[in-house]
């Protein structure tokens, strides 16, 4: 079973002992150690940040949960010293197929091209990220790990937040610069600052079961439209680590959840599927799911992230990994305006990308779900030709929708200098930035990412050789390929993956995505991008 | 690209007797099948989603005008 430890102890802290209007004061507190909140301590306190973060818990929940992290997640946690340690135990997949009854309608591969560190997506059991990021945090010196640390109250200030916290030995207060909430679906900070969370609510019932089995099936996500073993319904199979095998079945709207639940009811549908019945329950739950996001993912003083500012349905695997994607982009603008390098305004910016992103990733899963659970007799009617197609055409396996997996999203955004510049390719401003094949300057291959990573993910520069190097701007590191003594391009994938000319600079933000191209930057525009993406600008456009 | 509502066909009776007849012999519920798989494989073959909304909203908008002029027979 499970080798990490997922129990925690409930340790006093000297900030208890402090009386009446004595109240300890921290820059940032984080709420809620899941994926979301521990990715964000990790980050902050890599950038020298001092973190408190506070669980009400005291043990790593139960269940595989999330399994499928991207590969913008894997890249994230590269950052974090844990992408490898996830990689390792994780099961590797880009393959996915689709059936409709019996038979396959098609297949996709999510990463079709070589040359990139990480693959499209692990499938990981949620207990072992939150497990290994534990282990992370207790590697740093910054992070202050609460168990059993609940929030029942909140006070915005003008320049702070009080928080009160309940305690096995009582409660006591907290001042905090900044407050990040990714205490989940439920957050009950979310609830203290009076905030909506209204959406689409979906009827169908979805049965989750992680069964344990050796079994020959290959590595690769399996989606069924109308199996044989579960007729007018959905089914998706998935491997993770430890012989466990993850399976979600769509029910009827109608099943009573606890018939539906017990585990004599589960294993002959199971049994069916798998045609054998040699396999053990290591979980089952069943869930009904909304599609909805906070108006806002900033309150004052208190920041909205992960489940707790917005939640999908899971097909696409957009929860988990675009809570992380929320944690890196808070992560260096929250470190700035700590630091007083940028002002509280960039924060702001946090909101218009992420909220862009939630209302992406919850339009891209509501066609999902509506697609696999068609809710009127003309839905089912397209939904059926559409399949019927598929069989036969390539735009009408294109339009078969069993799960748009998740893909960063691209950020229309206050902080992106507009291309000034003809590109024929490479990421625009507002995306992340694709990794590729390169060489040390000792020869040693390596990635990219690797050496972003290296730069100690901040600011930086990537140069394309032309010559003398960038004059680049005080506090932005560079990284330069195809120079006299810099990395080298030895595929030509990196020069065409960023549409590279000699002369070419892209300005990377410190959570990997672009800022700011160039054909031949000058200094003056270096800084005014520069400028302009740590929110320093505003007023001029 | 916008919609085009001239008329496109050389022999606009035989576009119109073509799907007419495609549908001779089927009941509703397949007629309705068909023209589902139809108004799929057309508007892919048009590949232009600015022009399918306009499609659309022109189809609608008749709708809605026939919906109209039913009401005003009543009153």
């Amino acid at each position: 079973m499970v080798q990490t430890k997922t129990q925690f102890g409930y340790r006093r802290h000297p900030d208890q002992d402090r009386a009446g209007t004595d109240v300890a004061e921290h820059p940032v507190v984080v709420v809620g150690a899941g994926p979301v909140g521990l990715s964000l301590a990790i980050d902050l306190a890599q950038r020298g940040q001092s973190v408190v973060l506070l669980d009400d818990a005291d043990r790593i929940g139960e269940g595989s949960r999330a399994i499928c992290f991207s590969k913008r997640s894997l890249e994230f946690w590269d950052r974090l010293g844990v992408g490898q340690r996830m990689v390792d135990k994780g099961v590797v997949w880009s393959v996915g197929k689709i059936f409709h009854g019996a038979s396959q309608l098609y297949q996709f591969n999510l990463l079709p091209e070589e040359g990139h560190k990480r693959p499209a997506f692990v499938n990981l059991q949620q207990f072992y990220a939150e497990a290994y990021l534990v282990d992370r945090v207790q590697e740093l010196s910054g992070i202050d790990l609460r168990w059993r640390n609940k929030v029942i109250g909140l006070e915005q200030r003008n320049d702070h937040v009080l928080l009160t916290i309940e305690t096995p030995d009582g409660p006591y207060r907290l001042h905090a610069g900044f407050v990040v909430a990714c205490d989940g679906a439920r957050s009950s900070l979310r609830q203290m600052v009076g905030a909506e969370f209204a959406g689409q609510v979906f009827e169908d019932q979805f049965l989750i079961a992680d069964v344990k089995m050796t079994a020959a099936f290959p590595t690769e996500r399996w989606f069924w439209f109308d199996p044989p073993f579960h007729a007018g319904r959905s089914a998706l199979l998935h491997r993770q680590p430890d012989d466990i095998w993850r399976i979600d079945l769509q029910l009827h709207p109608d099943a009573d959840p606890v018939v539906e639940k017990r585990p004599e009811n589960v294993r002959p549908r199971i049994a069916r599927m798998l045609g054998h019945d040699k396999f053990d329950f290591e979980w089952i739950s069943l869930y009904k799911f909304q599609c909805r996001r906070m108006d806002k993912f900033l309150h004052g003083r208190v920041i909205f992230a992960g489940d707790a500012a917005h939640q999908v349905s899971p097909f696409g695997a957009r929860g988990a990994n675009s809570g992380l994607e929320d944690a890196e982009n808070i992560a260096w603008k929250l470190d700035r305006v700590l630091r007083g390098t940028s002002p509280e305004a960039l924060l702001e910016s946090y909101h218009t990308e992420r909220s862009a992103a939630a209302d992406e990733n919850i339009r891209e899963s509501t066609r999902s779900t509506d697609f696999m659970a068609p809710v009127s007799q003309q839905e089912a009617r397209l939904r059926k030709a559409v399949l019927s197609l598929a069989k036969e055409t390539e735009f009408g396996k294109r339009m078969v929708n069993g799960g748009r997996l998740s893909v960063p999203s691209t950020y229309d955004t206050p902080l992106s200098t507009a291309d000034r510049d003809t590109w024929r390719g490479g990421p625009r401003p507002g995306a992340s930035m694709p990794d590729a094949p390169i060489a040390a300057a000792s020869g040693q291959p390596m990635f990219l990412t690797e050496a972003f990573v290296g730069k100690g993910a901040q600011f930086t520069l990537l140069e394309f050789g032309n010559g003398a190097a960038i004059d680049a701007p005080e506090g932005v590191e560079t990284i330069r390929i195809g120079g006299d003594d810099g990395l080298a391009d030895t595929r030509g994938l990196a020069g065409t993956r960023y549409d590279a000319e000699a002369g070419t600079a892209y300005l990377l933000r410190p959570d990997g995505y672009v800022a700011a191209r160039f054909r031949h930057p000058t200094r003056p525009a270096l800084d005014a991008a520069l400028a302009r993406a740590a929110g320093l600008n505003r007023g001029l456009s | 690209m916008t919609l085009s509502t001239s008329s496109n066909f050389a022999k606009p009776d035989d576009a119109f007797r073509a799907i007419v007849e495609a549908h001779r012999g089927l009941s509703e519920a397949q007629s309705a099948d068909l023209d589902a798989a139809l108004v799929l494989v057309l508007a892919n073959h048009i590949g232009d989603i600015a022009v399918l909304n306009e499609a659309i909203a022109l189809a609608k908008r008749r709708m809605l005008d026939a919906g109209q002029q039913q009401q005003q027979q009543q009153q």
